[in-house]
């Protein structure tokens, strides 16, 4: 169980704290001050796959001219959205293409269906490169 | 209502029907302590807080409306605003001279006495 | 998923992975983007990296006029040098004798990426985040940097449009130093603030 979090002004803890609506009330992102351990100064390498999603987004908010697709705070918001055992066990590229993705199936940009579809063939196309 | 030009950025500075602002550096302003739903940057440590103006930084959209795929427009003041860290945490362990800046959208901020 | 694990070049695609794929794939088919701008974006990031902001210190502390353009607009002094940072309001905050600054974004993980590349997965951290802004000193400590008492530090939370970058204090045993060798000395960590330039 987290610790009971201090209301804003008083930094003192309410009846409210261990109730579920502080869940709704505080968003999990919104971190700024709560108990947490050591700071590891770790780093990794992108991975291809992360430098694409980077690279998707940077193109479709229109940094590069292109008439903007999506917002910033849209991403964020979807992030946002996932929910705390999501946010915290996905790594950053992993929120980031979860939440472009609803992003754009919000936009109408892409449907719910093809996005299923496609997602199935590719797995049939990387399962039939796989057997050969 | 007033045609604004985006701080800062060189050529990337934007004009926008913008809210008129109400601030200036060095007056003291409180958080609103309220907890709305929807995308906010207006971290939850600092609601309720009463720091300094530092420094207006132009207008810009709303992102709270950006995030809903509407364009966030009149555009709101954005303010830096320096708090004193003692005044945020109680029982701060660092120097009474330290400060966070954190920059706050008007729609935010009450003027403090 | 095949569970043959790696076969030649063909890997297995996590969910995640296969999303990055399809979700390309179908922008691709609609026209929203081309793989080339795709491509190119990728190589664009990969290319921007710290020494473009180690750059940008080592000509403020070489050039009094251009620190203080720095200082006063930040994306305008870049480009005035020919430093590309699209889509950035830069405030660059100086560090003096009687004042350190460090940068957080609690709320994402905002970083002035186009002057200084991708950011460290620490910074992303949630213990970065949530503690920096509430026991400074203390997560600058565990980085090995002790402020001294009489120094105050402002730990700045990028929540909006603004990018901050830090502008370190150019240390004592560097006069006469040209600008390549002063860039050399300023590390990325020292621009986030969790570290000074040391010779």
């Amino acid at each position: 169980m987290a610790k009971p979090i201090k209301s804003a002004a008083s930094n003192r803890p309410t009846s409210r704290d261990e109730r579920p609506d502080r869940l709704i009330e505080r968003g999990h992102h919104d971190m700024g001050g709560l108990p947490a351990g050591r700071v590891e100064p770790s780093e990794h390498d992108y991975a291809e796959w992360e430098r694409r999603v980077d690279a998707l987004m940077v193109l479709l908010s229109g940094v590069k001219g292109a008439p903007p697709r999506m917002s910033v705070d849209e991403l964020r918001k979807n992030i946002e959205a996932l929910g705390p055992e999501a946010y915290d066990s996905m790594s950053y590229y992993e929120r980031w293409v979860t939440s472009i993705t609803q992003t754009m199936i919000q936009r109408g940009v892409i449907t719910t269906d093809e996005l299923g579809r496609k997602m199935e063939e590719i797995r049939k196309r990387r399962e039939d490169a796989c057997k050969k | 209502m007033q045609e604004v030009a985006g701080a800062g950025g060189g050529q990337y500075a934007t004009h926008y029907t913008a809210v008129a602002a109400r601030f200036a550096q060095g007056d003291r302003v409180r958080v609103r302590d309220s907890a709305p739903l929807g995308h906010i940057r207006t971290p939850f440590y600092i609601r309720g807080h009463v720091g300094v103006i530092e420094r207006y930084c132009g207008a810009f959209p709303n992102p709270e409306e950006l995030a809903q795929m509407r364009d966030g427009l009149p555009a709101q003041p954005l303010y830096r605003v320096r708090f004193l860290e003692t005044e945020v945490w109680p029982d701060y362990a660092g120097r009474a001279h330290d400060t966070i800046d954190i920059e706050i959208f008007q729609h935010w901020l009450e003027r403090a006495k | 998923m095949t569970d043959r694990g790696d076969i030649g070049n063909y890997q297995p695609l996590t969910y995640f992975q296969l999303m990055e794929v399809s979700l390309r794939e179908l922008l691709v088919e609609k026209g929203v983007v081309s793989e080339q701008a795709v491509s190119d974006a990728v190589e664009d990031m990969r290319r921007r990296g710290p020494d473009t902001g180690a750059g940008v210190v080592a000509r403020a502390w070489a050039d009094a006029e251009f620190k203080r353009l720095l200082l006063e607009n930040g994306a305008r002094a870049c480009e005035a040098m020919g430093v590309d940072v699209p889509a950035t309001r830069l405030v660059v905050v100086e560090n003096t004798a009687r004042a350190h600054n460090v940068i957080v974004c609690t709320l994402c993980s905002c970083y002035p990426r186009m002057l200084l590349g991708m950011p460290p997965d620490w910074y992303k951290s949630r213990n970065y985040r949530s503690r920096v802004v509430r026991e400074p000193r203390a997560v600058l400590a565990e980085f090995g940097l002790r402020v001294a008492d009489d120094v105050a530090i402002h730990v700045h939370d990028s929540t909006a449009d603004m990018r901050y970058m830090v502008l370190p204090m150019r240390p004592a045993g560097t006069e006469g130093w040209d600008e390549a060798q002063l860039a050399s000395i300023v590390s990325r960590d020292c621009m986030i603030g969790v570290a000074v330039p040391k010779l």
